[in-house]
């Protein structure tokens, strides 16, 4: 459960340069060992390298109206009889390019799954921090009420949220508060994973001797919370963190499917399913299919690249 | 034991107490209840009336108490958009969703035991490897574009299944079944198998993992020592003592698959209680949803309790260090 699983394999390292040292490290080994991170960690690469370099590498920017003109609307995709050059995966029935639209829409995807994970992970590593230190009353309080969520599946929250909050809010401020309703729906809903893993991995690590000493150096609790504990909970986090990535996407696409998440007007992989599923039996059915392949393929990659973390950071999480 | 089953009466009491004030304050504080009942039309007399009648100006504690006075004995009032008992709506909707869920569930068994089992008695094989990498891909598919894909091929495609509904149903009593026509059971296929796909998955990776446990230890080497076949080993033996916590995870499941329906039945425009609640979400129904949010907070309590229940049951080590909560298993 220590960081020193992160270090370098080699004792006597000084003489050697960095690039080699990570090279031979025993997260860079077991990678290289193990196919699955590989493919999936080649595929994560090349989709969020399409989503940040949206606007450079689409064909065109699905949000300039005065580009899109409807005699380019509902396009095949290129292999079929009457696909368009650069229309690679087909147009939707505004005349914009599916294949930018997809890599504008993972941007979104991408961007409410790292902010809610970051909002789970930090919300629930600083309770399971504090429940797992403090322990007594405090403790007790914040774990009761992880487990009072833990009795509802995550999703129903997530949709509890989504859906009070367009109740609540006004219609013209909807639009502008989508973004932030979905990342603390599914921040606010994931929270409890993060609490008792962390919680757990603090009891064990405060009663080592390295936690007494700090004490008897005078360190404060914050302190030794922060610079001693937290740190050697740094692996266990950093695992469910990178799983969770894959639940958030997931639960945005989820949200903005059923439609209590982003609106129409915010392209995410989640509205353009969401958009393209009406087109399904009207023929254009490229306009969902594909969407959906992405959000598959990026899920599929993160968990691949995930189990790998698991299994080399930390085997007992297996 | 005694001592487990009063934490978990503590625990459903707390669960229950804030679900039920989450459902209050969602009936007091979203949406106002004699706009939604009388419409935009109405006198201020009528409202003041209404608001009498539905004493809205009590204080807020002794509306609370009379909620979930009335919740007990199944009142949860009249849903706003479809004008009936909540409670009617809700129990017709309850067959729906178990069947979908149970079909799924047997679905999910069905298939990930064989390929689990095969995993752990080959593991030394390609193939065995293969296996698990497709489980990791099984576990990351959203049920819903599953669902999608599936009507794409099967329906529109190739036209062999229907894309939404339950087909005919058959009553039986209080019970409507899907499962007794033709229509009914062709509807249930596609959306059970989407809402399976990530179970099937689970379930191989959990008995491999648990298979190659019981595959180390003494007993099995005994067997082995004495001659018996492989095959009896395999399955007699070694599997036995693996369906225990299979059963239990299965339990943990049946959970999950009733609130991933919610999304299936989205898709599949099934007429179950994850539709019902969605309808109600859309339309800002809050009898609706409140009852649903206690129901589902009982369902969940009582699979959970059970759960744990089996688990100390199948494994006595357990009941020394005083049970294990196993809500949250994902």
């Amino acid at each position: 459960m220590s960081g020193d699983v992160m270090s370098d394999a080699v004792p006597t390292a000084s003489s050697r340069s960095a690039l080699r040292r990570i090279w031979r490290s025993d997260l860079a080994v077991s990678f290289r060992r193990n196919p699955g991170a590989i493919v999936g960690g080649a595929i994560l690469f090349l989709l969020a390298a399409g989503a940040l370099l949206a606007p450079w590498v689409a064909a065109t920017d699905p949000y300039d109206l005065a580009t899109l003109s409807l005699l380019d609307s509902r396009l095949p995709p290129i292999w079929l009889d009457g696909g368009v050059w650069p229309y690679l995966l087909g147009t939707d029935t505004q005349g914009a390019d599916l294949l930018s639209l997809i890599l504008y829409g993972m941007r979104t995807s991408l961007l409410v799954g790292l902010a809610a994970v970051a909002l789970s992970c930090t919300l629930g590593s600083a309770l399971g921090l504090i429940a797992g230190y403090f322990g007594g009353r405090v403790g007790g309080v914040i774990m009761r009420a992880a487990d009072i969520q833990f009795t509802f599946p995550a999703i129903i929250l997530a949709l509890l949220i989504g859906g009070i909050a367009q109740a609540v809010l006004p219609a013209s401020l909807q639009a502008t508060f989508a973004l932030p309703v979905v990342v603390m729906a599914l921040g606010l809903s994931h929270w409890p994973h993060f609490a008792r893993l962390v919680r757990g991995g603090v009891l064990v690590e405060k009663k080592k001797d390295y936690v007494a000493a700090a004490r008897l150096a005078g360190r404060g609790s914050v302190s030794i919370m922060v610079r001693q504990l937290l740190p050697n909970v740094m692996n266990v986090i950093f695992v469910l963190a990178t799983l969770d990535v894959a639940f958030a996407v997931m639960g945005e696409a989820t949200l903005s499917f059923l439609g209590f998440g982003l609106p129409p007007t915010e392209p995410s992989l989640g509205t353009l399913i969401r958009s393209g599923y009406s087109y399904l039996f009207a023929g254009e059915w490229w306009l969902v299919i594909f969407p959906g392949l992405t959000l598959m393929l990026v899920i599929v990659a993160i968990n691949l690249v995930g189990d790998w973390l698991r299994d080399a950071l930390n085997p007992r999480l297996q | 034991m005694i001592a487990f089953l009063a934490r978990r009466l503590v625990h459903g009491a707390l669960v229950l107490l804030v679900v039920s004030l989450l459902a209050f304050a969602l009936s007091a504080f979203v949406g106002d209840p004699v706009a939604s009942i009388l419409g935009l039309n109405a006198t201020p007399e009528d409202r003041v009336v209404l608001r009498e009648r539905l004493n809205l100006d009590d204080p807020w504690a002794s509306r609370y108490l009379s909620f979930v006075g009335k919740a007990v004995q199944g009142e949860f009032g009249m849903s706003y958009s479809a004008q009936r008992p909540v409670i009617d709506l809700v129990l017709e909707r309850v067959p729906a969703t178990l069947e979908l869920a149970g079909v799924a569930l047997a679905f999910s068994l069905l298939i990930g035991l064989p390929i689990g089992v095969y995993a752990a008695v080959f593991r030394h094989n390609w193939s065995s490897g293969a296996v698990m990498m497709l489980s990791v891909i099984g576990v990351s598919l959203p049920s819903f574009v599953v669902g999608i894909l599936l009507i794409f091929l099967f329906s529109v495609r190739l036209g062999w299944l229907p894309s939404f509904g339950r087909g005919e149903v058959v009553d039986i009593g209080w019970w409507t079944t899907g499962l007794l026509t033709v229509s009914g059971l062709t509807s249930l296929i596609m959306p059970a198998a989407a809402l399976a796909v990530g179970q099937v998955a689970l379930i191989a990776r959990l008995v491999r993992a648990e298979m190659l446990e019981v595959l180390r230890t003494d007993y099995i080497r005994f067997a082995r020592a004495r001659g018996l076949k492989p095959r009896v080993i395999n399955l007699s033996h070694a599997l036995r003592n693996t369906l225990i916590p299979v059963i239990t995870v299965s339990g943990i499941q049946l959970g999950f698959l009733v609130a991933f329906a919610i999304v299936v039945e989205a898709v599949f425009q099934w007429p179950g209680l994850g539709l019902l609640f969605l309808q109600a979400l859309g339309s800002t129904d809050v009898p609706v949803i409140s009852a649903f949010l206690l129901l589902a907070a009982c369902f969940f309590l009582v699979i959970n309790t059970i759960v744990d229940l089996l688990y100390l049951v199948a494994d006595p080590r357990l009941r020394v260090r005083g049970g294990l909560s196993s809500e949250g298993a994902l």
